[in-house]
């Protein structure tokens, strides 16, 4: 165990009894790792969640983007502290737990649930947050994916994805300002961020990218599932449907085609997945798997049209 | 050969380079398999317009058509059976691409 995971266990005890010598009786649930990554580095104690995040965190954002979940509480996770405790070279925050979707039934995956709450985010005003918000990092994300795929070193798999990205506006790329309005945009929805609270309320987590953008960042990763062949056109119709029932504004209302609002965000996600699924298989010294081949398939076909 | 309706003789004549029976008795026209088909697009051809493609046949039943992404999946996006979704349970690196930044 590193000294941060031995520190921070430490602190999700004392943030879940105190440090009166109050016994723990959580049993399984102590002291659990729910993620120990190079960008965060989680643990469960009971009822307590402490998150450590990446090293380098500007804390002015970080503490910026925790008041925006202290502010939306029922559609952010609120935080339990409203600034964060520095751990060794990390800034730690605390949260309460909620259940996770559930990985192995991702049939049961709560897409109206996911889309509803992208709806009431966007059409949060960001001029009514407490603070000025920081960019939403998804083009940064995105960036820093495609760094991680040139590290990786050549792969006969790089050069459609390396050409897709090279084909996208310098704004999907991180290198300018997104066009249109910004909006509040989450910056990192997947199925992993969504919990659910003990009177089965579903709520938004992990606040690290969250920011002002272009709201169909938010809803390009189902959308470049769905557009490579992943995604069920039930699923995806079932998510695009509620976000626009919701009134969510990344995507015309009614009937009209959402693929102009989609198309660079999608092409961007795809991109960026395909780049991570190429180094973490030259990490591993594996082949592609046809998923992860479909990516690729699609950054080739993006050069094409 | 006779005229399937009247049954008087018929006889053959050419038009645009495609055979026609035409019956001597009642003037009706028998055409064989494509030859209707070759007449239209000849004489479309003659008019300067193209024959329109024949068209795409429909959704398979149960999948909703959605628009999607010209570099999209060629069959995936559009329902048809060519996506990885559907069948059965889903594939295992998909599962854990649903959960991961």
């Amino acid at each position: 165990m590193t000294a941060l995971l031995a520190a921070l266990t430490g602190k999700a005890r004392t943030a879940a009894h105190g440090t009166t010598g109050e016994a723990c009786v959580c049993g399984e649930g102590a002291g659990v790792v729910l993620a120990d990554r190079a960008d965060a580095t989680v643990i469960r104690h009971g009822a307590i969640v402490a998150k450590a995040h990446a090293q380098h965190t500007p804390p002015e954002e970080l503490a910026a983007r925790l008041a925006v979940a202290e502010r939306l509480p029922g559609i952010l996770l609120p935080p339990l502290r409203a600034t964060p405790a520095p751990l060794h070279d990390r800034l730690v925050t605390f949260w309460p737990h909620g259940t996770p979707v559930d990985r192995d039934d991702p049939d049961a995956a709560p897409w109206e649930a996911a889309a509803d709450l992208l709806a009431r985010l966007h059409r949060t005003d960001p001029a009514l947050l407490p603070h000025p918000l920081p960019a939403m990092r998804g083009p940064a994300k995105a960036a820093r994916a495609l760094a991680r795929l040139r590290a990786a070193g050549p792969h006969p798999a790089a050069p459609p994805v390396l050409r897709a990205w090279h084909g996208l506006p310098p704004w999907a790329r991180a290198e300018g300002p997104a066009p249109g309005p910004p909006r509040l945009c989450h910056g990192d929805l997947h199925l992993g961020q969504l919990v659910r609270t003990p009177d089965g309320t579903w709520l938004l987590i992990d606040v690290d990218d969250l920011g002002v953008g272009d709201p169909a960042w938010d809803l390009a990763r189902p959308a470049a599932w769905y557009a490579c062949g992943l995604l069920s056109p039930q699923e995806w119709t079932r998510f695009l449907d509620t976000y626009r029932a919701a009134q969510g504004p990344a995507v015309p209302p009614g009937g009209a085609d959402p693929w102009p609002c989609l198309d660079i965000p999608a092409r961007a996600l795809t991109v960026q997945t395909a780049a991570l699924a190429i180094a973490k298989a030259v990490a591993a010294d594996r082949p592609l798997d046809e998923v992860e081949q479909a990516l690729i398939d699609a950054c080739d076909r993006m050069g094409r049209v | 050969m006779q005229c399937p309706k009247c049954h008087a003789p018929m006889h053959t004549y050419n038009r645009n380079g495609v055979q026609i029976e035409q019956c001597n008795g009642c003037r009706g026209i028998f055409l064989d398999y494509g030859e209707l088909e070759s007449l239209t697009r000849l004489e479309a051809q003659w008019g300067g317009q193209q024959v329109p493609p024949p068209p795409a046949p429909p959704a398979p039943q149960g999948y909703p058509a959605a628009p999607a992404p010209a570099w999209g999946a060629p069959h995936g996006g559009h329902g048809g059976h060519g996506g990885h979704h559907g069948h059965g349970k889903r594939h295992k690196s998909f599962g854990h691409m649903l959960f991961s930044s």
